[in-house]
This record gives C-alpha cells, structure tokens and sequence, in this order.
C-alpha cells in the first residue's frame, strides 16, 4: 500500500477544530487521547466497557487485597480536557457520511473528521463443545474477573486452558482465589511463543513447585458437561481432566469485524492494515493499538500500542512520525518467576550459536543467542532470574560488539559490581534510558515523583520503578547531593525526627526545643513545624504565650487570612449536619457583619471578609449559639464529610451521618502535618466522595470498608482500603492508630496520599503496623489518641476568654479604627473585595 | 539600594517620635501595627529589640507584614508576610526575594518601657 502523506491541520485558527471520534477506551486508546492536544481537536470516545480505560496489564491485581484501583482516566479527567465520553458499542461506520452509530442505552450517531479504531482485542476461544457452559470463563476485562471470582466460590479446581503469557497470568489468579489449579498446554513447553524448549523446563519446574498442574502436549476435545455444569476436560488422547471450572487463555484476535463490514483492509488472519502512519486503507480512518496489523504484524503488547498512539497524535497534529515497528522485547514477572525474553530469543538467524546455563541450584536458565563470530549478541532467554534484561537488551540493540567473554553476561554478578552503563534501557515502555534519567537528576531533579514526570519512566508497566528509585538514590549519592532531609537552616532534623527527638527528650516549648537541637531564631518554616509537633503531643492551647509566636498567621487569629488581610470565619457542623437553629444564626451573623457567604466542599459555610478586631464579637455570637471552631485554619483535622446514610436514603446500609459526628469529634483539634479530611458514605455508590480523603469508610451489609491515604488538590489521589467489613469499636481503633502513626512519622507539610507513597514496604507494611501491631506501637497509638481526645478544648471559647489574647486581635495597637485600605465592592448581592483595577474607581466616587 | 531604602529611614535631624505603646504590649517575637501620622507601621519586638517596618506587602498591597512570622536566616533577622511568605530584612526591610523591592524601615526608641516611633516632621 502506498504511504500516505500526513494531513496536516488547517492553518486557519477560526477553523472549528476537527472532530476526532476514538472506537473504545482501552489501554492505547486512552494514550492516544491524552497524547492529542485537546484544544485542537473536539474528541469524542465510544467505551463499551462500563468504565472509562484501566490499565490492564495489571488486571491479575483486581485479586489482590486491598483492590488496587486500576483506572488510567476518569470522567472528571476528560471533562477538563474536553473529551465527550459516549458509553456503548460501536455498531455501525458509515465512511461516506463519516458517521459512527454507537448503540449504548440509547443510539447516538457521530460525526467524525477522523475516526480511530482502538479496539484493541478479544479472547480467542477454540471450538469445542461445551464452551459455552456454565463454568467457563475468559481473562480480559474486569468484568470477567468478577464472574471468575464468582464462580470461584462454588468452585474446587480451576483448569486454564493456554501456557502461555497470560494463561499463566490466569493460573496465577486461580490459585490466589484458593483453587486447585491446572495448566493445558497444547504445545510441548511452556510459553512456546517466548521460549525455547530448556527456558519452558525450567518455568515448568518452578510452576509445578507452586502446586500448579502443568499438562503440555494436550489438546483439549471436549469440555465436559454434566447438569449444566462443566465437570472436566475430555483430550485428544483419550484422558480426562476434572474440574469445575475453565478459563480460555488460548491467545487474542483483533477485534476487526467492525473494520471489516465497513470495507476497511484487514489481513488474513485478522487486524486492521495500518500504515507506517497509522493510517488504514481509509486516509480518515486510522488504527491503533491491538486491533491493528502493522507490516503484517499484530502486537500484543502495550509499549507498541503506546508507540502508535504517540505517532497517530503526533501525525493528527501535523507533525511527521511513524511507527516502523517495535521491539518484542519482554520482561514480566509470571506467578511471581521473572522471565524476559529479547531479540532473536529462540536463534532464528542462520548461523547463529547459543550459549546457555541451566541452573537448577537456583531455578534459573539463561541464553543468548549470539551471532556467528560469536562478537555480539543477537537477543536471548531469560527465566528465573531477569535482572541482567536491561543490560542485554541495550547490547542486543545496539549490536555493540562484546569486549568481555559472552559467558561472563550471564553469569550471576559478584555482589559490588558496576552499576548499569548509562545507556542500559531502564524503562522499556516508554524507552527511556539511565543515561537520560541521569540527566533529569543533575538537573535537579529528586525523587522518582520528579523522575516520572519529566522522562515519562515508570508510567508504562511500572516495572522498571524499582531500579528508578535505586538509580535516583545512587545518582543522589554520587552528585554529594545525599538527600537532604533537614528541615531548614535551623534544625538538621526531618520532621520525623524531630518529632522523636521531642517526644523522647519531652521538650514542651519552643525554646527547649531550639536549645537543644537547633540553630538561630528559627523561621516561618520550623517555627510552625515545632508548633504543630508540640500541639501534636500536648494539645495545649496553641496562644499560649510561649506557643504564640511559632503559630502561622491562620493559627494565630484561628482564622483563615484572606488575600486583602480580612479573615474567613468557619464553624464546625460536624457531618455536614446542622439545625435550622443555627442555620439562622450564622445567617443573622453574616448579615450583621456584612460577611460573604460561601458553602465549601466540606459541607459547611464559610463566612468571609471579616476583619481582625471583628473576629471576637462574631465568634463570642456564634459560641453563644453552640458552635465552635471548626480549624479550618489549622494543619489539622478539618471536617469528615457524609451522606445521609440509612436514616433517609433508600439504598444506605448503615448511619453515614453518625458515625461522620463522631468521628469529627473524636478528631476535631487534632494537630498533624498536613490539613486532614475524612468522609463517610452510607454504601458503595459514595456519595460523601470519601476515596478523595485521607481517611473515607464506606458502608457494606458486612461492615465499614476502611479507606486511607487520598486526597483531592493538586494530585488527585483515591484513598486505598486498608482494612473491611470492620465493626464500628474496629475501625475507630484503627483509625486512632492510623492518625497517629501518620502524625508521628510523615513529613512537614505532606499528606497521608505522599506518606504512604514514600512509606518504606508501602500498604503491606503499613497494615503490617496498624492492624497487626508488627512494631508493637499500637498501645502507645491509641493512648496518644486518647490523651489528644482527653485534652480537647475550644480554641474560641478559650480565646474569649482571655482579655490579653483578645488584645491581639485589633488592627491598630494605638488606635480603635478598621483598616482603611480594606475597600468592598458589590458583587451578586454580597460584598468582596475589590479587586486593583476598581480601586481609582472607588476612589474617585469616594471624592465627589 | 540606598534610594529604595526609604527616607524615613535615615535618622533625619527633626524627626517626631510618638509613643504607640507600651513594650510588654508587644508579645516576644510577635509583632503589632501602630498608625502614626496616618502610616501604618509594624512593630515587632525579639527580646528587648524593637524593628519598625512598613506594614503593607509590597507583593499583595495588603496590609499584613504585622502578623508575619519573625525568625533569623544567616547572621541576620526576618519577618515573612503571612499571604504569600515573602521574607524581609528585619533592620533594612530588604526583600529577601526580590532585591528591588524594600519596605520602608522606621527609627525606633524604647524610653521607660514605652515604644517610640520616629517620622519627619
Ligand atoms: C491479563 C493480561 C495481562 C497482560 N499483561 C501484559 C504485560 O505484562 N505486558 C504487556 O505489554 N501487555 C500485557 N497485556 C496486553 C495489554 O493489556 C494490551 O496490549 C493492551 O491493553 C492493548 O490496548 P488496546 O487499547 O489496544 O486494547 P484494549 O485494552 O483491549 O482496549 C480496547 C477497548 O475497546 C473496546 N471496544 C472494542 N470494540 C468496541 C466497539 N465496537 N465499540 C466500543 N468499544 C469497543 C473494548 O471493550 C476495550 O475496552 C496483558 C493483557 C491481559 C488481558
């Protein structure tokens, strides 16, 4: 097929940007999407799936505890770069209108400019009989994950039907669900596509000793039914199998049907015919990712896909690229065995020779085929042990010609030797090399957070995020730059440390503190830190003389500091729930002092505009009326958000709203590193959002699902389950030692979502500490909560109490008048600041 | 540097001195605004020295470094602007920032436990 030239975008910035329709949001369609840029183009995604794209190469963790969340996108994601989401099944390509007609709960048709095809493929089921019986499953979506889960528990013994990849991805899974678990293979090895006969006996042995049942040479006649109920395996040879139930791991097909109906090219064996451009035999249709067939090639794999979206985005834009290709290179991690294979693995190229070594002390087989002057290295097998993958890939590519004995590459490495030569492939998703990841870290870049974003490593399979905190450390290290914990000119300490250090020695005040451990007069940076740690410990009023001065200017006036200098003034209504009673009295105060009105996200309200010397007469009102602060302004627990549960909605399990007020006041006052919100949702449809806080419990018919560590804000986060079905006297005990734990050992100013991120053995350990107690902390937890709880006070009430801490809150100590720089406008009814440009404006009427 | 550094801030042979309050009104470390003369100007207090500087932030137009945070970098001292932290040179009102910008710095005399303030007459 002739190339054809890239389309490039109309000049005219009046063009109305062109209409980009994308058939299914899977894996590369969803890259595809975020590589366009949006303002260009009006993108409109057909999912057939009932979620927007997941990242499925990790699907095997849908079993694992706690769920991970698997999505790639979101709606929210889309809606703020302007993708339109269509759910449905795209039934119908009319190329000569340019019409797509998705038929979802209703039928849409779309018009396109460009219409993509990233459909990415299906399991491929041979065809037996019994198929289709109960029992019998695939291995592709998370719907499918769900059914086997399901089916798992009225199951014994699982068989998969396919030794390959994801077959023993599948067995895998299988055996995690507590099955009896078998392999048939019809090939005579393992993984035949990947690897060679002594590569598939050693994975053999290392699967058998898992307690998996590998049957090579088998080929599968019949599933056997009995009652509606599949019972076994009938082969070829006469044998039989039993089991209860059957995954179909027997390879993919591209999902080209619609492709084919609507007259595009595919090939013989299935795909759609791309260009080097990505184009199919349509100049407006393209394809990408596993449904496309590129130089009569289908790729199974993700980085390819990846490859093409970049090209088809890159091209769309007007800019030249082309996939001309990709490397099959692979390194996975199978049932918990390392096995990667690169180049010409199996020795394909004439004259080729091998070199191999069967370990069977470790479990590890090792190959490379090397050419036939026996200087470089033409690809190879590795299984048991992948570490040298990076090192003998970058030889394999590079064709570099060996200065040291080929052995000597796959010999197991001394301990101390060299680290990787800077242009080892570190990520192969996203081809990014040590030397690159290098540069990223002399530039200044210090942790891997910083590493992914600027080279892109680590985003793909992730695989690699290991050696990028190792390279990163090391990099550090060299670059004398040894990660600098300190805290700021004044204290060498981390936060953490710090923290133990006044913990231990039992400093109570700042000056202690500075005696013992610091340097100078401290800053707007440790004053705070020191602060939040003692009120951490000892929850003493935070005014108090010897704390005032460490207090940041929120802390200081217990009010939020707003850009013109007034404050924001913000009651507790714990749970979100509040009486028409006090309704009105923060309306009469609001309208008394003339204050802004604003609901917040955490389902209070939030009065602003008030200036210093007002903040006492409106909060000795609203202390008269019940209420009390609500730390809006601290670094410290602000509110935990709910629904309203079982008590009025039809689909709530259990007392949202209660247990949201007692969790808010068990908490409230709570000083910590960062702000901290909790929410509660009656049941699973999470309407009080809670897997955007730092703690969320959700609701079940079998108890409270305990959800830690996200957060909204700058990096989105969702919070991770930490525990389940847990009774109410449970979840506040973990939930004491979770906030403790927290508190203790985060960071200055780092949320739980960053915590537990650079917590050392991640959610495991964490659990490992908070529910096992595996560092014997948790008394001393729970008694420190208990003390916090014991010590509660008012900070209002204690502050009107007090005519010497009142004496602070005046704008002038010589003179009883308001700031007069302070000017409203109207706006909508209400007062707000005016903004620079309206001030000789005002100025100019005040005059006349 | 010298032009930025307002002239109020060079001892001037007829300056007035007003009397805005008394030292112990000045908690340690912590600051207060005081109007003289129809400035405002914040007060702060480390011990037994008292720094007066301009109170309004140059980079907000907000009348806020009175409530600042004080502390030390190097040798010398800091307040920092509460809105968005900028740091300024306690005795020369220096942006710590930006070099260009300053606060006006304001003579001060302690007479008998009271706080002076001195501006040209
Ligand atoms: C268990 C498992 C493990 C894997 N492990 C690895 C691995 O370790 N490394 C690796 O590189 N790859 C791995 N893969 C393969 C990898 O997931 C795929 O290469 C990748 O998902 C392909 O992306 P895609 O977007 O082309 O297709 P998909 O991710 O399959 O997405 C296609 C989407 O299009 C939708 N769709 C199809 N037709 C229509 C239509 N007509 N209308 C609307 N929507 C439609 C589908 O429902 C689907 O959601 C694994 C796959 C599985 C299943």
């Amino acid at each position: 097929m002739p190339p054809i030239p890239p389309i490039a975008l109309p000049a005219d910035p009046t063009c109305p940007p062109r209409r980009v329709v994308v058939i299914g949001n899977g894996m590369v369609g969803h890259r595809f999407v975020e590589s366009l840029t949006p303002s260009a183009f009006a993108v409109t995604v057909i999912s057939e799936e009932p979620r927007l794209a997941y990242d499925r190469v990790h699907l095997s963790a849908h079993f694992d505890e706690p769920r991970p969340d698997l999505a790639l996108a979101t709606e929210a994601g889309y809606a703020a770069l302007g993708v339109k989401v269509v759910y449905g099944r795209a039934e119908h390509v009319d190329r000569e209108a340019k019409t797509v007609t998705v038929r979802g709960q209703t039928e849409t048709t779309l018009e396109y400019d460009a219409l993509v095809f990233a459909s990415g493929s299906s399991p491929f089921v041979p065809p037996v009989p019994g198929k289709n019986a109960p029992g019998c499953f695939v291995y592709r979506t998370l719907e499918d994950l769900e059914a086997i889960r399901a089916g798992a528990l009225k199951s014994r013994v699982g068989v998969v039907i396919g030794g390959g990849l994801l077959g023993l991805e599948a067995a895998g899974a299988l055996r995690k669900l507590g099955l009896e678990t078998h392999v048939v293979e019809f090939a005579a090895q393992l993984m035949p596509a990947q690897l060679d006969e002594g590569g598939g006996a050693v994975l053999r042995g290392i699967i058998e000793e898992l307690g998996i049942g590998v049957h090579t040479a088998k080929a599968t006649s019949e599933i056997t039914v009995e009652g509606g109920q599949v019972t076994g395996l009938a082969f070829s040879d006469g044998t039989h199998l039993a089991a209860d139930l059957v995954v179909f791991s027997a390879g993919i097909r591209p999902r080209d049907d619609l492709a084919r109906a609507c007259g595009l090219a595919t090939g013989e064996r299935g795909g759609i015919v791309i260009d080097d451009g990505c184009a199919t035999s349509d100049p407006a249709v393209y394809a990408v990712g596993e449904c496309a067939l590129h130089a009569g090639r289908i790729y199974g794999l993700v980085a390819p896909g990846y490859q093409m979206a970049r090209v088809l985005a890159a091209r769309l834009s007007g800019e030249d690229s082309s996939f001309t290709g990709a490397d099959l290179s692979t390194k996975l991690k199978l049932l918990g065995v390392e096995v990667a294979s690169f180049g010409d693995a199996k020795g394909a190229t004439p004259g080729s020779r091998a070199l191999s070594l069967t370990d069977n002390v470790r479990g590890t087989y090792k190959k490379l085929t090397l050419s036939e002057d026996g200087t470089t290295v033409l690809g190879g097998l590795l299984v048991g042990d992948s570490s040298a993958y990076g090192d003998l890939l970058d030889l394999t590519l590079s064709q570099t010609v060996l200065t040291v004995p080929p052995e000597t590459l796959i010999v197991p490495l001394l301990p101390g030797v060299a680290a990787a030569p800077a242009n080892a492939l570190i990520c192969s998703c996203e081809g990014v090399r040590a030397s690159t990841l290098i540069d990223a870290v002399q530039g200044g870049v210090c942790d891997v957070a910083g590493l992914k974003k600027c080279t892109l490593a680590g985003t793909g399979c992730g695989g690699c995020v290991p050696q990028l905190h190792d390279l990163l450390g090391a990099e550090l290290l060299r670059l004398g730059k040894a990660v600098d914990r300190s805290l700021c000119e004044h204290f060498v300490h981390s936060r953490q440390e710090l923290f133990d250090l006044i913990r231990v020695h039992g400093h109570q005040t700042w000056n202690a503190v500075l005696a013992a451990h610091g340097t100078g007069q401290g800053c707007e940076v440790c004053k705070p830190a020191v602060g939040s740690i003692l009120a951490s410990l000892y929850n003493e009023y935070i005014l108090k003389p010897a704390h005032a001065p460490l207090q940041d200017t929120n802390d200081a006036y217990l009010a939020n500091i707003q850009k013109n200098g007034t404050y924001s003034v913000m009651p507790r209504v714990a749970g979100g729930e509040i009486t028409p009673g006090k309704l009105i009295v923060l309306g009469e105060v609001a309208r008394k002092y003339d204050l802004y009105c604003k609901i917040t996200g955490g389902q209070r309200i939030d009065l602003l505009g008030a200036r210093l010397e007002q903040l006492p007469a409106i909060w000795r009102e609203l202390v008269e009326a019940g209420f009390e602060s609500g730390h809006a302004y601290g670094k410290s627990l602000r509110t935990v958000k709910s629904c309203v549960g079982d008590t009025w909605c039809r689909y709530g399990v259990q007392d949202s709203t209660s247990l949201a007020i007692q969790l808010e006041l068990r908490y409230r006052g709570l000083r910590s590193p960062h702000k901290l919100k909790g929410g509660v949702s009656g049941c699973t449809r999470e309407c009080a959002e809670t897997r955007g806080k730092d703690f969320g419990v959700i609701a079940t018919e079998q108890g409270w699902n305990l959800y830690v560590s996200g957060n909204g804000g700058v990096t989105p986060k969702h919070a991770v389950l930490l525990a389940e079905g847990l009774d109410t006297a449970t979840l506040i005990k973990y939930l004491d030692r979770f906030l403790m734990y927290y508190v203790r050992t985060a960071g200055r100013l780092e949320r739980t979502s960053t915590w537990l991120e650079k917590l050392p053995g991640g959610l495991d350990y964490l659990r490992g500490v908070i529910i096992d107690d595996a560092l014997g902390l948790c008394t001393e937890l729970e008694a420190a909560m208990q003390r916090h709880i014991g010590t509660y006070q008012d900070e209002w009430a204690t502050t009107l109490a007090d005519p010497d801490k009142l004496a602070r809150f005046r704008s002038f100590v010589n003179a009883d008048t308001p700031d007069p720089d302070i000017v409203f406008v109207e706006e909508r009814e209400q007062r707000r600041p005016a903004y620079e440009h309206e001030l000789p404006l005002l100025a100019m009427a005040g005059t006349d | 540097m010298t032009q930025l550094q307002n002239t109020y801030a060079r001892p001037r042979p007829q300056l007035a001195f007003t009397r805005v309050c008394a030292l112990t009104e000045i908690p340690d470390q912590l600051g207060v605004c005081a109007l003289v003369g129809g400035q405002q100007v914040a007060v702060f207090r480390l011990g037994a020295q008292v720094y007066a500087l301009g109170n309004r932030d140059p980079f907000t137009g907000a009348n806020v470094i009175s409530r600042g945070l004080t502390g030390s970098y190097g040798e010398r001292l800091k307040v920092v602007s509460p809105l968005l932290k900028h740091g300024f040179d306690l005795e020369t009102g220096l942006s710590l920032d930006k070099p260009e910008v300053a606060l006006p710095t304001y003579p001060v005399r302690l007479e008998g436990g009271d706080v002076w303030i001195g501006l040209p007459d």
